[in-house]
């Protein structure tokens, strides 16, 4: 179904990471680098086809200074949209949860939306916002993120379990009441799937946003400059930077799920099987 | 006023993608204050029904509801009844505690006193220990006595209870029953009881309804002539063992 794609179902894994189970992890990563620069040197790949990861790690130290800030700059346009997204996301996902006539006229157009690929509007934001104004790359951001939030929050509102509304009926229960206590946080485990597909995607757009142009300063222009300098290892070390941030991210968002809904099957923290 | 519940040929009817379903048909049915009533009856005769049509959580297609001397919403609005469903409904997102607070909090009642009186409660269906605990770590049956235990925090002038032991291992379930009696004995409560096992509507009750399906009716209503209180003696008594033949054949149709 069209908008299907990027909507999802609060996943029920029973989630306790302990240093224990990064351990298996940690032998892979090893493991895998170690195999990409033998294969390297052995087979002599071309940089420009793959460059040895030791290589990689010598530009992102010795360009530690250009490739962070460059890295903080997108960031903030990311952070920005995706903040930006996130509060329109929720808002409208209330008004739309509230009101079935608006809900049948806006979520089919909102589920076609979604489906296609909206980082294209870029250059029409910058023709909007100006080339050189991080708000235009901070606009399409807030696109690719509305949608997801949006759809995701909405459903979960309407999630609520039929007989929890009518226990709150049976009370008398307002509106509002019912919204706060029951809606809401059923709500919570939709808008946090919403949130981890989302927040690598706030960076997939600041960054292809900035191949269109703008700033120098930034890591979508550092990783073309140096490609078209045949740099390779700067540009991959350019995208480490941002598997980096988007780490960090997504690391965040999965502590303040942990914050805000400990009682989810997901992040219940007793033993579950 | 008089009676707490009085229906007048209550009938419902729900409307499905394949048809009507005639739930209830004709329903006559008063019940004084301070009764302990069970319905009884074959699984889909409309006993969850006829409960729901009086917590006005549904509304009849036909015929006259009267509820605490006011239309079942109003009731419902000025929280007449406490209601126990066959599933426990608990919320995971507040522990046992605050599932129980929920119905005072609702009612505005203050923190401390919201705080006391659900200890109590828990302590009354024997969860003292688990006040703090989180619903998925309690047992079915143990969150079926939290569910019990939210119905009776307000102290209401109605309760309905759907199958409310259906949950509970044998042990446990006698000893609900006893609290139950208790606590109808020592309020006013009045008790509206739905359950599927004849012993258990005889011990409780001070009637026993009898329903049939398709349609759903009422096909018998036999008051339980026990004394109070109620015990292992009951048990043993021997109209106790009449009245569950009389209840089992008015079941079968006689
Ligand atoms: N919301 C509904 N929509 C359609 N039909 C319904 C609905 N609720 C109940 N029914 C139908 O009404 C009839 C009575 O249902 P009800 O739940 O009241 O039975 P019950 O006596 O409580 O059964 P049980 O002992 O199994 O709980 C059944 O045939 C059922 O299928
Ligand atoms: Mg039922």
């Amino acid at each position: 179904m069209v908008g299907e794609r990027m909507t999802a179902s609060p996943d029920h894994r029973a989630g306790t990471a302990g240093v224990g189970r990064l351990a298996p992890a940690a032998v892979a990563l090893i493991a895998l680098v170690g195999l990409w620069e033998a294969a390297v040197r052995l087979l002599q790949i071309e940089a420009f086809l793959l460059p040895a990861p030791s290589a990689v790690f010598t530009e992102f130290v010795a360009d530690a200074s250009v490739i962070w800030s460059a890295g903080f700059k997108t960031l903030i346009e990311a952070v920005g949209g995706l903040v930006a997204g996130t509060i329109g996301g929720i808002l409208v996902a209330f008004v739309v949860a509230r009101w079935e006539a608006v809900r049948l006229g806006a979520m089919p157009f909102a589920a076609a939306v979604n489906a296609m690929p909206i980082v294209a509007v870029a250059p029409i934001t910058i023709a909007l916002f100006g080339l050189t104004n991080p708000v235009s790359r901070m606009a399409v951001v807030a696109l690719m993120v509305f949608f997801p939030v949006m759809i995701n929050t909405t459903r979960g509102l309407l999630s609520a379990d039929a007989n929890e509304l009518e226990l709150m009926r049976s009370y008398g229960a307002s509106g509002w009441s019912i919204l706060r206590r029951v809606r809401i946080p059923s709500a919570h485990p939709y808008f946090f799937s919403a949130l981890k597909i989302v927040v690598p995607l706030s960076l997939i757009g600041a960054i292809v946003s900035e191949y269109f142009g703008g700033p120098q300063d930034v890591l979508g222009q550092y990783i073309t400059n140096r490609a078209q300098l045949f740099q390779f290892p700067d540009a991959w070390a350019a995208m480490l930077v941002a598997a980096i941030l988007g780490i960090g991210m997504y690391s965040l968002v999965l502590l303040a799920e942990r914050l805000v809904m400990p009682w989810h099957v997901s992040v219940r923290t007793s033993d579950q099987r | 006023m008089g009676e707490i519940v009085a229906a007048r040929r209550v009938s419902k009817v729900f409307k499905t993608g394949k048809g009507a379903v005639e739930a209830l048909r004709d329903i006559d049915l008063t019940i004084d204050p301070g009764e302990f009533v069970s319905l009884i009856g074959p699984s889909g005769c409309g006993k969850s029904t006829l409960l729901r049509l009086v917590g006005d959580l549904l509304t009849p297609t036909a015929g006259e509801l009267v509820v605490n001397g006011k239309t079942p919403a109003q009731s419902r609005l000025d929280h007449d009844y406490g209601i126990a469903f066959q599933k426990a409904t608990l919320l995971d997102w507040r522990t046992a505690i605050e599932n129980v607070e929920l119905p005072l909090e609702l009612m505005n009642v203050g923190r401390d006193q919201r705080r006391a009186r659900a200890t109590e409660m828990l302590e009354m269906v024997e969860l003292g220990e688990f006040v703090n605990a989180n619903p998925w770590q309690l047992s079915g049956g143990m969150q079926q006595r939290v569910a019990i235990a939210r119905a009776l925090a307000l102290r209401p002038p109605l309760l309905l209870m759907d199958e409310p032991f259906g949950a509970l291992d044998e042990m446990t379930r006698e000893s609900m029953q006893q609290e139950l009696l208790r606590i109808w004995r020592e309020t006013d409560t009045t008790i509206i009881f739905v359950t599927h096992s004849i012993p258990e509507a005889v011990f409780l009750s001070t009637r026993v309804v009898v329903m049939a399906s398709r349609p759903g009716r009422i096909v018998d209503s036999m008051p339980v002539d026990l004394s109070h209180p109620r015990g292992v003696d009951t048990r043993e008594d021997e109209r106790f063992y009449t009245t569950l033949t009389e209840v089992r054949e008015a079941l079968r149709g006689r």
